[in-house]
């Protein structure tokens, strides 16, 4: 006979393995040529509360192409695992059929011709659209955004946020964490959190000097919704102060603290809270690792690592849902829970296929007004692209090819070092470089391009440092970016290597020598995380270099031989 | 332009030099040590925790705790700085709860050892690992 713990297993691993997901049926429409606004939001309402999750939208307000990685390999545990699944593994891995309108959503290959085919993605009208459709179905889901929300655009950064958050604001969400947020620096962050009209969490946002919670940032909110008591955990990104600059927000703290999500989950359960929710900034990776080690959490919205996958991952008892970047993507899970349990889960993953779904006219309207004032600086034409420029994936990217090329010639380095993030829209071949696009891809509030001398000893100290934060077998001490991009400079990589060990064949490429550890070398990069960088914002050194050019290819490919794990 | 190079990377060139220190050096004094306050009796897995941040936010002030019931002292070692030594926290009979915090300076990426002598006169170990990194890049 089976227990009732049994029971709830079964029940829970079928829900996430066949697709009580509505992924299953979103596979056969699509296979049916059935692709419509009713198609992306057809799903049948489930049990008694529904979760609607966005994340990583980056300043996004309007519809954009964004091309999902052709490389990203997982480590350790995660070798082959999922969200480490590119190209034709992912779409073996769910089915999903070459060329259909998933495929073009969630992986990279024929990316032009399915982008032309396709259209743009996301555009927070359309998200309005999508939100208010669920809300029909349910009108007290709850809408809860994982961050990098106020950050990422040029209305963004010349508003310091405000454009993003008048716009959220409309579409009601009920709690937010962050990350890129506290780039704003702390005054700006604590002006806007106080007048958010929803709950600002983060568990793991302490006090800096006394190592204990901050008192604006609460851990944990509960909602009563279908009769059912909801506790929404926040988790912000653990590693602010050292992924982004901690100077501009010395009061605060972070880290994972496992043990106080354990104590938070405690607490939340032992005030009655019938189903757990923790609203992550972790990374897909750092999410499945917590979920083994705290108990009690039935459900990780997760963000960050700006993966989207299509179905749930069930670690222990805790479905881990990945909901993209960009706006490309809503989630929606419907849970059923009684008795003070959760008891089944149904989730579709409902990519915003711009022409498809028919834009909110209030938040379109909403929209222009923030970006009104800017209109002839977002609208400006620098140049042109006859190749694909994207930057997601381990390593450069055509974009950041280019962004190297800048620096360097810009200039005058001999090696150029261009941040790993994972944010920044895709241009298609053909497509006008507008001044909105610069920014779509370099807005940070830390921009200056320094010019310095480093030796051949230091910039490999930097890349094994760099590559660790992504390659080291335990995701906890990984920091959810991407490989440093490197322009002049080419290398080997041994991902399985420990630190230290892993970089090899490091080459000038201007003459072809191999890097003599005792030289220096004149570097050119951006986004330093230390105080008082000084040199020109990276927007105008890559508006140069293109405005030079007039037409620009994919930038000069950088040579990186990597040596895959076994 | 003038900022120089230690200034941009200080972080990144402290941990850089401290590498240079040869390995086994410490390593001997470590279990030297340990030895010096167990007397070389075996210490258990469980009974004491370490809590550290998985990676420093700042390696010049790294906040940590150990705590562990029934403790009359705790031995801290930081095993990857020049001199390892963090401290010895002693506690009373009287003493309510057998914890204690501090901020400790990590020179690199390292283990930290935490050895707790119980008042039955059995002893037990834990460690974690602290990476400290140059930092940048986020997602």
């Amino acid at each position: 006979m089976l227990s009732r713990r049994d029971f709830l297993q079964m029940s829970m691993a079928a829900a996430s393995i066949t697709g009580a997901s509505g992924f299953g049926n979103w596979a056969r429409l699509a296979a049916q040529d059935k692709f419509d606004q009713s198609s992306l939001l057809d799903f049948e309402t489930f049990g008694n509360v529904t979760l609607m999750h966005v994340t990583d939208i980056h300043g996004q307000l309007k519809p954009i192409y964004f091309r999902e990685p052709s490389v990203n390999i997982g480590v350790g545990e995660n070798r082959g695992e999922v969200p480490h699944l590119t190209g034709e593994a992912f779409r073996t891995r769910y089915g999903i059929g070459g060329g259909t309108p998933l495929d073009y959503a969630l992986t990279y290959e024929d990316f032009v011709a399915q982008a032309q085919a396709y259209g743009k993605v996301g555009g927070l009208d359309r998200v309005a659209t999508v939100l208010n459709a669920i809300r029909s179905d349910r009108p007290d889901a709850l809408l809860l955004d994982g961050g990098d929300t106020w950050h990422g655009s040029m209305t963004c950064l010349k508003t310091e946020g405000q454009d993003m958050v008048n716009v959220m604001n409309a579409l009601k969400p009920d709690a937010m964490t962050f990350h890129w947020e506290f780039t704003l620096g702390s005054k700006r962050v604590e002006e806007i959190v106080k007048g958010l009209p929803f709950a600002a969490l983060g568990q793991n946002i302490f006090d800096a000097e006394w190592d204990e919670p901050s008192e604006l940032f609460k851990p944990y909110e509960f909602f009563e919704r279908g009769g059912v008591k909801i506790a929404v955990i926040g988790q912000a990104f653990p590693y602010m102060p050292i992924a982004n600059p901690g100077w501009m927000f010395p009061e605060y703290s972070f880290g994972i603290r496992d043990e106080h999500m354990q104590e938070m989950v405690n607490e939340v359960r032992a005030a009655g809270a019938e189903l757990v929710v923790c609203l992550s900034h972790n990374g897909f990776d750092v999410d499945k690792k917590m979920a083994g080690i705290v108990t009690g959490i039935d459900v990780i919205l997760s963000g960050h690592t700006h993966d989207a996958l299509p179905e749930p991952v069930l670690v222990g008892q805790t479905h881990i849902i990945a909901s993209g970047s960009n706006g490309k993507f809503v989630s929606r899970v419907d849970l059923d829970v009684r008795d003070g349990k959760m008891m089944g889960l149904r989730h579709k993953l409902i990519p915003i296929f711009s022409d498809l779904i028919t834009p909110d006219p209030e938040i379109a309207a909403l929209i222009d007004a923030q970006r009104a004032p800017f209109l002839e600086d977002l609208t400006h034409v620098v140049g042109k692209s006859d190749a694909l420029l994207y930057r997601r994936g381990n390593f450069n990217g055509t974009w950041d090819d280019l962004i190297c090329d800048a620096l360097l010639s810009e200039r005058d380095a001999q090696i150029a070092l261009s941040p790993g993030v994972r944010w920044g829209p895709s241009i298609l071949p053909g497509q006008d470089i507008t001044r909105e696009d610069i920014f779509n891809v370099t807005s940070m509030t830390y921009p200056n391009v320094y010019r310095t001398e480093m030796t051949g000893e230091f910039l490999k100290v930097v890349l094994e440092d760099v590559g660790d934060n992504l390659f080291n077998p335990d995701p906890y001490y990984q920091q959810g970016g991407d490989m440093v991009r490197v322009g002049g400079l080419g290398f080997k990589m041994d991902i399985a290597k420990p630190q230290g060990e892993r970089v090899s064949e490091m080459t000038l490429l201007s003459t072809g020598e191999v890097i003599d550890p005792s030289h220096s070398y004149v570097v050119a990069g951006w986004a330093s995380v230390n105080e008082g960088t000084e040199g020109p914002p990276v927007w105008d050194v890559l508006e140069s270099h293109i405005s030079k050019l007039g037409t620009v290819g994919q930038g000069t490919a950088t040579p990186v031989e990597v040596v895959l794990p076994e | 332009m003038d900022f120089s190079r230690r200034e941009t990377f200080g972080l990144g060139l402290g941990a850089l030099a401290l590498m240079a220190l040869p390995v086994g050096a410490s390593a001997s004094t470590i279990e030297e040590m340990i030895a010096e306050f167990t007397g070389g009796a075996d210490m258990a897995d469980t009974g004491v925790t370490l809590t550290a941040p998985e990676i420093a936010e700042n390696g010049n002030t790294v906040p940590i705790a150990v705590s562990a019931e029934g403790a009359s002292s705790i031995l801290v070692l930081a095993t990857g700085n020049p001199t390892p030594s963090v401290g010895t926290f002693t506690f009373g009979p009287l003493a309510g709860a057998r914890s204690a915090s501090t901020r400790i300076r990590l020179a690199k990426t390292q283990e930290l050892v935490a050895i707790a002598k119980l008042e039955d006169g059995t002893f037990a170990r834990t460690s974690a690992e602290v990476k400290v990194t140059i930092g940048g890049c986020g997602g």
